[in-house]
């Protein structure tokens, strides 16, 4: 592989060695906003959520009543496709677990596809968001999540690149079959695991 | 943002090529830079690709750009602006040159993609130009430059990348910090962006975060639908 005469880089802080899946960069106390489409501004009292598709009972929370059920909160590290990633950072809100336990999911659901409000959708297999791997969150160090973040309410699955925690989340769909969202029908990785690197359509 | 998919099998990326500087100038805070790939790959105007580096240990940094030169173009262009600290932008800005190899893959991204024919507006703000400026070079190919109208707004006209190929094209600029002719130095007004969004059936904000916001708030000012505007943000990420 060739190397680039004369460029040495900056080496990543010991203390963070291991935390930066391949190709990633360390953005520090920055996060970048990476978004697709116009941004929405949504009030608190217009933001709900709907678990539906192939559960026994659809269910819609309000954003108060998301905040009414046990918090949970990730601490740990977002990896985005772009190649930053921001490591020891802090999200509240509830586990999809909970969500999912009220919805109740049929036995033949295997997908999920979350939407926003801006009609973006991202497609994840339902082992990936189950198990206390994947939140709706609103709280990110403490303050609301801010609109260009995808406050008020967002999907968060941490251990997948960050296209796939999808801003402005207003609808969780159980699926039989995978349907591809948005950037996956646009050329990225259908699954999204930074530690191998599935960043586009092809790679392993 | 509800689209279909594009029409035909989406181009996937392909594996990294070496890519070899043929040439490379420098204007203040941006290096124009062209490269030959070994191995090269058809991009749509608008996409972007990845640069990786890699130092003589191994080491290696990879960053996205936004690709300037038209599909079709034998070499491919980018225009790299100089990040502070940056350490991929850095090495580009203050130490590339010709003959030197870097890593590419691409093209990237399928959204934020002109095909020629749509008419279309772009708002577009520092180096949030250059994938316009590939829109532009493939309209000039097609002979269909007057179905993408262009707002540039930069502070100097002189800190505008490729300034003199978007004034050629007729592209509306408004500069912030300096007076040009009658113009008073400016944000665009709703009523000089107006005529240019007459009609267009799509719209594409380019710039800094903090730049999109606005590019889409203006638009919404000049009766522009949200649902047809294509967004691509960049920001320092280092």
């Amino acid at each position: 592989m060739p190397v680039t005469r004369g460029f040495t880089g900056r080496r990543r802080p010991v203390s963070r060695e291991g935390r930066l899946p391949p190709g990633q960069h360390d953005v520090g106390d920055g996060w970048p906003v990476l978004t697709a489409e116009a941004e929405p501004h949504l009030r608190d009292d217009q933001v709900s959520l709907t678990v539906g598709g192939l559960v026994t009972s659809t269910t819609t929370w309000s954003l108060a009543d998301l905040q009414a059920l046990p918090h949970s909160t990730y601490a740990g590290d977002i990896h985005c496709v772009t190649s930053w990633s921001k490591l020891g950072t802090r999200f509240t809100g509830v586990s999809l677990d909970l969500l999912l336990e009220a919805a109740g999911p049929l036995e033949r659901a295997a997908y999920v596809v979350a939407e926003s409000v801006t009609g973006y959708t991202t497609n994840l297999p339902l082992e990936h968001v189950t198990g206390g791997r994947a939140w709706v969150v609103w709280d990110h160090e403490g303050r609301p999540l801010p609109p260009e973040h995808g406050g008020p309410l967002r999907l968060l699955v941490p251990h997948l690149y960050f296209w796939k925690s999808a801003k402005w989340v207003s609808r969780i769909e159980l699926t039989e079959v995978d349907r591809p969202g948005f950037w996956e029908r646009y050329g990225y990785h259908d699954l999204g695991d930074p530690w191998t690197e599935q960043r586009y359509v092809g790679d392993a | 943002m509800p689209d279909a998919p594009l029409a035909g099998t989406p181009e996937i990326p392909g594996a990294w090529t070496t890519g070899t500087l043929v040439d490379v100038r420098r204007d203040g805070r941006l290096a124009y830079l062209r490269l030959a790939l070994e191995t090269p790959f058809t991009h749509a105007a608008g996409q972007h690709c990845v640069v990786r580096l890699r130092a003589e240990d191994g080491y290696t940094a990879q960053r996205s750009y936004s690709i300037a030169s038209a599909p079709g173009d034998d070499h491919l262009e980018l225009c790299v602006e100089v990040m502070p600290d940056g350490e991929v932008s850095g090495h580009l800005h203050d130490e590339a040159r010709v003959g030197d190899t870097v890593e590419v893959r691409g093209p990237i991204g399928r959204w934020f993609t002109w095909g020629g024919r749509t008419p279309s507006i772009a708002v577009v703000g520092g180096t949030g130009v250059v994938p316009v400026v590939s829109m532009l070079r493939h309209a000039r190919t097609l002979g269909t430059g007057e179905r993408l109208r262009v707002v540039a707004v930069t502070r100097t006209l002189a800190e505008l990348p490729y300034a003199d190929e978007l004034l050629a094209h007729g592209a509306f600029v408004a500069t912030t910090r300096e007076n040009r002719g009658d113009r008073v130095a400016a944000t665009p007004y709703p009523d000089e962006v107006a005529p240019l969004a007459a009609g267009v059936e799509r719209a594409y904000v380019c710039g800094s975060p903090g730049f999109a916001s606005y590019g889409v708030r203006l638009l919404g000012e000049v009766g522009v639908r949200k649902d047809i505007i294509r967004v691509e943000q960049f920001g320092p990420t280092g």
